[in-house]
């Protein structure tokens, strides 16, 4: 099932007199669980994919269809609409709100939906305790460890039932323990049936995936399905 | 909408107690504005009440004639006086007139003496009609009587001041006290009638009007003043219309002169009070809302350094779908919040600031904040709160949130 189908999609940016063209004509279809991952070197228009699949941002031209919806033509506040219903950020520094403890973070999205105090604390707790965190619900942000802020940050984004995961180089920021610990975190989550997309300039993570995308200078280098991830999902 | 208002209320009051001092310090213009404003309303507000009732002790339908001298004459050794003859030919040709009676004050020491015991009092020549013109009653004894002029009695009706300041006994009556070196029987103690505008109408000493005379001695002429009450059915206009052509014929005054004479009620003089006392209000209530606009002024201030502080979370609301109008209202709803905390303890410090003014001035009347200034003050508060805030929040609400999330 396709869940995200970009068409000859292209984003300008215009630095003085220069027009930099950050993605140049882009075809992609992503389907229901995949575990994708965009890679190239910086400047090659990742982080430009990124805003773009996250609806953050609009393209300057092409069309996108996420779950059947044409997206690109929807203004700033319907663009918030379909951030909060169908995408879950994770970031690589976390965003998480720094006043607020690890329950509030994780139920924010829910009061822009207008989601009641008491189901939104049930399903925050549910998001927390599949992350792990049960135990942790009122700490700050600055009492837990970057794994744990990190897995905060995906409970945040698991807690709307969003249609994908964008991860922008989650584990950026991590000791190469916990980086192994959210990735089979990420595995885990792909392989309850969510569909997940990891923008990163490590191979060790896109290792991870099933599928990876190279990008240089705004278009698609090569998309290939990894073999050996293929073989241990098959396994 | 209400649901929005509740979420954005409540991390509006956590953004506050986040920042306590600071949020404390924004406030602190608008806190000094509404305290000030509250102090001086409350104070002359107690004030104010405090006349109107003291004066409606006073009789309203009761006027006083006094002889006025303007400056200009006063220097040239002019004096307009009032004369018994002034009195008899209203009297006689005053219409409307309940009861009427002479004033004659002492000018000279009005020094009394009982046993080792002095004091100073207020001391007037008049008659028994004066019971009846300033609604005053005697606690013991009995009243000046009509005789008592007549016969030039050496006695005399006291306040309770009096009676305190000379140490006499509970029940005075029949006690002699010296006045100008003659003796005075006391016949009558009068009922305490409190104070107005912290003068004290009890330290007072009665005497009839003709002894009064007679004290004062030969003097030319003497200058009277003329109490005097309305019948019930007396149209206060009328009659004040009706004395000053009495008066100003029996002083040969033309056409262009002035009057030499001042009629006045207990009303309009509580007028004149409330007159001078609201200008005042204003006055000083419009100076301090200028503080309240420099409140305002700050709490803006504070709102744009707040919203640039909080650029990237902001950046995190709209990226996990916050909407312009959830923003909005957060911030907004906290530059709200901000300075109704601020008119709040504005408002309690003020009344505090006016009960501390008020107690510690001696006979002065007890503060009170009428509603509608508090209402006023709140309300002024949270307007300016709305106004200030709007920018801020307008600014907030229209990040980008690309930019707002990669804000450092």
């Amino acid at each position: 099932m396709e869940l995200i189908k970009l068409t000859d999609v292209k984003k300008y940016y215009e630095m003085g007199s220069q027009v930099v063209k950050a993605l140049n004509g882009i075809d992609i279809v992503v389907n229901k669980n995949d575990y994708l991952a965009f890679i190239g070197s910086s400047g090659s228009g990742k982080s430009t994919m990124l805003n773009i699949l996250g609806c953050l941002d609009k393209p300057t031209s092409g069309q996108y269809h996420l779950n059947g919806k044409n997206v690109e033509i929807l203004d700033q506040n319907e663009l918030s609409e379909i951030r909060n219903l169908e995408i879950g950020f994770i970031f690589q520094s976390f965003n998480l709100l720094p006043r607020a403890n690890a329950l509030d973070n994780v139920m924010q999205p829910l009061i822009y939906r207008s989601v009641g105090f008491r189901q939104r604390k049930n399903m925050a707790m549910e998001a927390l305790s599949r992350v792990g965190l049960k135990d942790r619900i009122d700490h700050l942000p600055n009492q837990l460890s970057g794994g744990q802020r990190q897995r905060v940050a995906i409970a945040r984004a698991l807690v709307t039932h969003p249609s994908i995961l964008l991860a922008d180089e989650p584990t950026g920021n991590l000791d190469s323990r916990t980086t192994v610990e959210i990735m089979q975190l990420f595995d885990q989550l792909h392989e309850e049936g969510h569909t997940l997309i990891v923008v990163t300039h490590e191979n060790e993570i896109a290792q991870h995936c099933h599928r990876i995308v190279e990008m240089k200078d705004g278009k698609i280098f090569s998309d290939t399905i990894a073999q050996r991830s293929k073989i241990e999902a098959t396994a | 909408m209400f649901f929005a208002f509740l979420e954005s209320s409540r991390s509006a009051f956590a953004a506050i107690l986040a920042n306590r001092l600071r949020s404390f310090l924004t406030t602190l213009g608008i806190i000094i504005g509404v305290a000030s404003v509250i102090a001086v309303v409350s104070v002359t507000g107690g004030m104010s009440a405090f006349i109107g009732d003291s004066f409606a002790s006073l009789g309203t339908n009761s006027l006083t004639i006094q002889s006025y001298t303007p400056f200009e004459d006063l220097m040239k050794g002019i004096r307009s006086r009032l004369t018994p003859a002034d009195l008899e030919l209203i009297e006689k040709r005053g219409e409307g007139i309940a009861s009427i009676t002479p004033i004659l004050e002492a000018n000279r020491s009005s020094q009394l003496k009982y046993g080792p015991q002095t004091a100073y009092s207020l001391i007037m020549g008049t008659t028994y009609a004066y019971q009846d013109v300033a609604q005053t009653y005697t606690e013991f004894g009995r009243f000046l009587a009509q005789a008592d002029n007549i016969t030039r009695r050496r006695i005399a009706v006291i306040g309770e001041d009096v009676r305190e300041n000379l140490n006499l006994p509970e029940n005075p009556v029949n006690e002699y006290v010296e006045l100008s070196g003659e003796w005075f029987k006391i016949v009558g103690l009068l009922e305490p009638m409190g104070d107005v505008m912290g003068q004290s109408r009890d330290n007072i000493v009665l005497v009839p009007y003709s002894t009064m005379v007679s004290i004062l001695g030969n003097q030319a002429q003497t200058d009277i003043g003329i109490q005097l009450s309305l019948t019930p059915t007396a149209n206060l206009e009328v009659v004040t219309s009706q004395l000053t052509s009495l008066l100003r014929n029996a002083h040969d005054l033309s056409g262009s002169e002035d009057d030499d004479f001042r009629i006045q009620t207990a009303e309009q003089l509580m007028e004149q009070f409330d007159q001078i006392l609201g200008t005042l209000t204003m006055v000083i209530a419009g100076i301090v809302s200028i503080s309240l606009l420099v409140g305002g002024i700050g709490i803006m201030n504070i709102m744009l350094v707040s919203v640039t502080e909080r650029t990237r979370e902001i950046g995190i609301c709209k990226a996990i779908g916050a909407k312009s109008h959830h923003i909005l209202m957060q911030f907004l709803i906290e530059a709200l919040l901000l300075s109704l905390l601020g008119g709040a303890i504005g408002l309690a410090s003020g009344y505090g600031l006016g009960m501390l003014i008020s107690n510690n001035i001696p006979d002065f009347p007890p503060a009170s904040v009428p509603l509608w200034a508090a209402a006023l003050a709140l309300g002024f508060s949270g307007f300016v709160g709305v106004v200030f805030g709007i920018l801020p929040a307008a600014k907030a609400a229209n990040l980008d949130p690309i930019d707002a999330l990669r804000y450092e």
